[in-house]
């Protein structure tokens, strides 16, 4: 990795980053409502997006700067298994398609903001309502520090070291998500999507041609793991049933976030999300092709310092300065993205279910909206705070329990949209176990994702989130059944 | 009652959570091996599904 600084790349990236600077502050303007003072229109941009604004902003926000890094990152060290997120990114549109248009009509219908809202409207429980909140927040932070990682890799590719410029970066994402709300990053979205996609369409386009076609391609990467002694480019029979646990735990947590579900109540309606769920696989077609770039960088024999740098020295190695500066901006735009609507989205959380349920149930739509904007610099702070003074692995360990415990608000938040059968008590101990079994075998097993199972004679590894998520509905049954009382009343279902 | 196409969603689910379908190398298509391409093909695949089954949900905006 050269650390000299290029002035053209620099130029290209300095240029971007003011465009998209302009574009956060200025969206407080664009579809001006009557007043921002009210959380509905902060936080979720008046619930008024349509299909293009949805599309942009929900692929912007799920397909993350850290996404563009640590995907090829982890294809590049230990190949075919690494490639899970394409089906993850595949199955979980069928299951936005099939639950999210219900949420949303809850969600709208009884003034909801965030899931905890939609909980506790439901089941009439503070403390379910209580127990999904702090865990979207919980699960949240680590995430929006991880996104700091992909800016922090894409501005060092820069050459330009120390913690300052990320400082910076987030300085100034912090006053616009203040002012503008929702808007900001949706506005910016289109910006960053469309950087995206061109960097990776010329990356796949261009790059196998340099390197000899991807069956050539193909053929270094499965010479290097053969040299390696590890990975492949194909499973390992016993990573089999890792990869299919990790590819659905995946799909069924992603959009439990409060950063996804934010984007989700912001359209205007069930029809809009059902149009998304057709037209958002674009975004993983892009993602399946940037996991390629790992395997292109064994064919281009880099050898970077830091699997992070997969990406960044591949374009650096591969492209004339100004292209390769005008990469590195997109994955940096690419972290703003859903850095704002992560703070947004745990913002949200906060004021409704912390500061009104406990502190403040008196408080009116304005006061929600300023507790909202303190809550989002507050939170984007910690996260700021996290990667300059914690070691970075500290993030990575929270984000990988962050998304087993994020999977385990799915039974509360879902299920109610399909039956009545379930109860508050039934589903908060179905939580309760779940995020502590499953932290327990993560923890166990050097917080890794997979855990051995035996039955018998059958071993296998799986995905905790999944193990977890099991035993959470598992109890949350059982416990319903026991507490079963004949008089409950067998409502409709939506 | 409309009769919503739901259950075709239900396909990549089994297309792409069956892993033993698809975890082999040949045939190789443009260079990729069968595990890529399977896995890609699913991609259009899916969205074209979910367009039938969008297509059976009235518009209510």
């Amino acid at each position: 990795m050269t650390s000299e600084i290029d002035f053209t790349e620099l130029g290209v990236f300095l240029f971007f980053f003011a465009l998209v600077t302009i574009m956060g502050f200025v969206a407080a303007k664009w579809r001006r409502p009557k007043t921002l003072a009210r959380l509905d229109e902060w936080g979720l941009g008046g619930r008024q997006f349509g299909t293009w604004i949805t599309w942009f902003l929900v692929g912007g926000d799920f397909y993350t700067a850290y996404t563009v890094i640590a995907v090829p990152a982890l294809v590049y060290s230990v190949g075919a298994y690494g490639f899970f997120a394409l089906p993850y990114t595949i199955i979980v549109y069928p299951f936005v398609f099939a639950v999210m248009p219900k949420l949303w009509r809850v969600a709208k219908d009884d003034g909801s903001i965030t899931a905890a809202d939609v909980v506790r409207s439901r089941y009439g429980s503070r403390a379910l309502e209580s127990a999904v909140a702090v865990t979207g927040v919980v699960a949240t932070m680590p995430y929006i520090a991880l996104q700091l990682i992909g800016m922090t890799a894409a501005i060092a590719a820069l050459g330009i070291h120390g913690d300052l410029p990320l400082i910076g970066a987030f300085v100034i994402l912090a006053l616009y998500t203040y002012s503008s709300g929702l808007r900001a990053p949706a506005l910016i979205a289109f910006v960053k999507d469309a950087m995206i996609y061109v960097a990776v369409i010329a990356a796949v386009a261009l790059i196998p041609g340099k390197l000899g076609g991807y069956a050539a391609v193909f053929d270094a990467a499965d010479q290097a793991f053969k040299a390696k002694g590890s990975g492949g480019i194909l499973l390992a029979p016993n990573q089999v049933v890792a990869y299919a646990t990790l590819a659905l735990g995946s799909a069924l947590a992603a959009f439990m976030y409060p950063h996804t579900l934010t984007g989700v109540f912001a359209s205007r309606s069930g029809h809009t999300i059902r149009k998304n769920a057709v037209l958002l696989p674009a975004y993983t077609l892009m993602l399946g092709l940037l996991a390629l770039l790992g395997y292109m960088a064994h064919a281009a024999h880099l050898k970077p310092a830091n699997n992070n740098d997969v990406v960044p020295d591949l374009f650096q190695a591969l492209f004339p300065n100004w292209f390769a500066g005008f990469a590195f901006a997109a994955i940096a735009i690419g972290a703003l993205v859903p850095a704002a609507v992560m703070s947004i989205g745990s913002a949200n959380l906060f004021t409704r279910n912390f500061w009104k349920a406990y502190v403040n149930p008196a408080i009116d739509p304005a006061g929600e909206a300023t507790v909202a904007k303190i809550t989002s610099l507050v939170v984007k702070l910690g996260a700021l705070l996290v990667i300059l003074y914690l070691p970075t692995q500290f993030a990575l360990d929270l984000q990988l329990l962050g998304g087993l415990w994020i999977l385990q608000t799915l039974p509360a938040v879902v299920f109610g949209l399909f039956t009545r059968w379930f109860t508050a008590p039934a589903l908060l101990a179905g939580w309760a176990v779940g995020l502590c079994g499953g932290t327990y075998l993560a923890w166990s097993d050097g917080l890794r994702p997979l855990h051995a199972l035996t039955f018998g004679s059958v071993s296998f590894t799986a995905y905790v989130g999944i193990i977890a998520l099991i035993a959470n509905i598992v109890v949350a049954a059982a416990v319903n059944l026991a507490v079963a009382s004949p008089h409950r009343v067998e409502g409709a279902e939506v | 009652m409309i009769h919503h196409r739901l259950w075709l969603l239900l396909l990549p689910c089994f297309g792409l959570l069956i892993v033993p379908l698809y975890n082999f190398h040949d045939p190789v298509l443009f260079g990729f091996p069968f595990f890529y391409w399977y896995q890609f093909a699913w991609v259009p695949v899916t969205a074209f599904l979910t367009w039938i089954a969008y297509r059976s949900y009235p518009d209510d905006e």
